[in-house]
């Protein structure tokens, strides 16, 4: 058994209450870092920096360096906002992080808002987490109570609240700068940097987006220290936990708390229950709909940004998708299609026009209509979602182009026997 | 019409913020409720609360998943169609099971008025799949014989 961090206080049903999180050493952390004359808030920052904590939101930037690309002489009010949009496929680990320990979460929000001094710190979360929004709503209100939340914390000059929004359901939302359209109540279309959000972000002024369980991680740092969360991950250069949503063909789908770098092959052996019943392992998404598909020679590789994406792949999420031998991968790439077409927000032509094209060609295929050449044409259009204005069209075309290299079989299989194999019951 | 007690208990949330537009999709939902589906007379409403033009208001209500532009039964009911539920076994029959169950397609309504029914893409309930979402409460693990005893409950209750 590893250490748990992020889920050690997981109870079944219920949240840890105020109370239990503060007897587990809760807002200690946050109590030194205001109390503490001789720390400066900045140090929160270089702390983050050395402890080499990355977003887990999907893009595995250094949070410590995001953090410092607030300019010292920036105007007021700054914000800090906590991206619980949650919307990519196979992800729910932080729809468990907040029905674990809300706490947890205002904690590391207070602190990241101390980190850059803003004085509101915002939960963008999807409509779909309700209970977990209704519950955030609850414990916010007992920390403010506590003081944890409001003017003068621990009688500093530092002011900060926490507000919860809620969203109505669009997939772009979570990308950082259309989260930020959302909020001021415009179409969610994103920005296009710079400048970044930390300069000129929510209303023009400072904000600082953050996934939750980056956030859920700061206390941690500060309460435990650098050496204790680098020591926590047992790949190369990964730091910390990884809370893993596992689903697909295992028999216990779920969230998983495991050392950054742990083997995907015993996250699923191990941890998930194995292959369901019948089952044999074909391809794996390690985190979420827009990272490419793991193929079967991975089954060992190290789950850590690094590693994956020297292999050229991306940990993403952490969403572990799990494929088995019965499902064709034609139609689950279409299908994934199908979720990106629809979510795409139409702003711009590459992925508004690009991918109902490439779903067209991927349903062909399936319906026995391929061509050989469609997969040029496939391959050509995926190239193509580089030009586009977010990261959205990119992550839509990586699940693509990993199927066209690392089971072309599977797909010319489908042209040559014009028809699904899977359908047409050729494979056991 | 919206009564009178919402729309000045409105006016004074949208004092406090320093941009009414912030509130824009809280309004959307609320005033959605009320009127049961957001209605051009719900879209003209929600425009003059909040002091901006029914275009800019359409612009968003179109957006967003949960905004219905269409009139929608009392329950709606937002079935994941995404990659985890879908190639769950026996998905295809439960979807067809439900349309059966309740003798509509996705995006009809009952003619009672009691349910719709939507596609929705990933819920986030993954480690429950099949998922689904009625109105705002999300269940998980579905099969037929537990959607029928929740439409029956849902029956019960309108
Ligand atoms: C289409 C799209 C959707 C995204 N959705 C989410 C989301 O739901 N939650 C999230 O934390 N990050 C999401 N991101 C990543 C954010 O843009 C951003 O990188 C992240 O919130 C920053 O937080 P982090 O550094 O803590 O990961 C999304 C990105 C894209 C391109």
């Amino acid at each position: 058994m590893y250490p748990q961090v992020l889920l050690k206080n997981r109870k079944k049903d219920r949240i840890l209450s105020l109370e239990e999180y503060r007897e587990m050493g809760g807002y200690k952390a946050l109590h030194d870092a205001l109390t503490d004359e001789s720390f400066h808030p900045r140090q929160i920052q270089e702390l983050l920096l050395d402890a080499g904590l990355l977003g887990r939101g999907g893009a595995a930037f250094p949070t410590g360096i995001k953090m410092k690309t607030v300019p010292d002489d920036a105007p007021h009010p700054r914000y800090l906002v906590c991206n619980a949009d949650e919307m990519e496929p196979g992800t729910f680990k932080d729809r468990v992080l907040i029905l674990t320990s809300p706490h947890q979460l205002i904690e590391g929000m207070i602190l990241a808002a101390y980190a850059i001094d803003a004085e509101i710190a915002i939960i963008f979360i999807r409509r779909e987490y309700e209970t977990a929004a209704r519950a955030l709503e609850q414990e916010i209100g007992r920390a403010r109570e506590a003081g944890y939340i409001g003017k003068n914390l621990f009688d500093s000059e530092f002011d900060c609240d926490i507000i919860v929004h809620r969203s109505a359901g669009r997939y772009i939302c979570g990308e950082g700068t259309a989260l930020l359209n959302a909020l001021e109540g415009k179409r969610a279309n994103p920005r296009k940097p710079p400048p970044y959000p930390t300069v000129k972000g929510l209303w023009q002024l400072p904000t600082e987006v953050q996934n939750v369980e980056t956030l859920c991680c700061i206390p941690h740092v500060l309460k435990n220290g650098v050496d204790w969360f680098k020591t926590l991950a047992v790949s190369k250069t990964g730091a910390g936990t990884k809370v893993f949503s596992v689903s697909g063909k295992v028999n216990r789908p779920g969230c998983y708390e495991l050392p950054m770098g742990v083997k995907l092959s015993e996250i699923i052996e191990d941890y998930a229950g194995g292959m369901l019943p019948g089952s044999r392992f074909k391809a794996c998404m390690p985190g979420g709909a827009s990272t490419q598909f793991l193929p079967e020679s991975m089954y060992h590789a190290r789950m850590d940004f690094d590693d994956l994406k020297n292999a050229g792949f991306r940990l993403g999420t952490g969403a572990v998708m799990v494929f088995d031998h019965k499902t064709c991968l034609v139609e689950a790439t279409a299908n994934l299609m199908v979720f990106f077409a629809r979510e795409s927000c139409g702003w711009c032509t590459p992925c508004r026009e690009g991918l109902p094209y490439i779903l067209d060609l991927l349903n062909r295929i399936e319906a026995g209509e391929g061509e050989v050449e469609f997969i040029p044409m496939i391959r050509q259009m995926c190239s193509h979602m580089n030009y586009s204005y977010c990261a959205f069209a990119p992550g839509a075309a990586a699940p693509v182009e990993s199927l066209l290299t690392y089971f072309e079989g599977e797909v010319m299989a489908h042209i040559e026997n014009r028809g699904c194999p899977f359908k047409i019951g050729k494979v056991n | 019409m919206l009564p009178e007690t919402y729309k000045s208990e409105l006016k004074d949330r949208l004092q406090k913020v320093g941009n009414p537009r912030e509130m824009v999709v809280d309004v959307m939902l609320e005033v959605q409720e009320f009127y049961g589906w957001f209605s051009d007379e719900a879209l003209e409403q929600a425009a003059v609360l909040l002091g901006m033009s029914s275009l800019e208001i359409e612009e968003l209500a179109t957006f967003y998943n949960t905004i219905y532009r269409q009139p929608v039964g009392k329950f709606v009911i937002h079935v994941c169609d995404s990659v985890i539920c879908w190639m769950e076994n026996g998905y295809g029959e439960l979807i067809d099971h439900i349309g059966k169950k309740l003798g509509i397609g996705m995006g009809e309504t009952t003619p009672d008025g009691l349910f719709s029914l939507l596609p929705a893409c990933c819920i986030g309930y993954c480690d429950h799949a099949p998922a689904i979402m009625i109105n705002k409460t999300v269940y998980g693990d579905i099969a037929p014989a537990k959607m029928d005893e929740i439409i029956e409950t849902l029956r019960q209750e309108k």
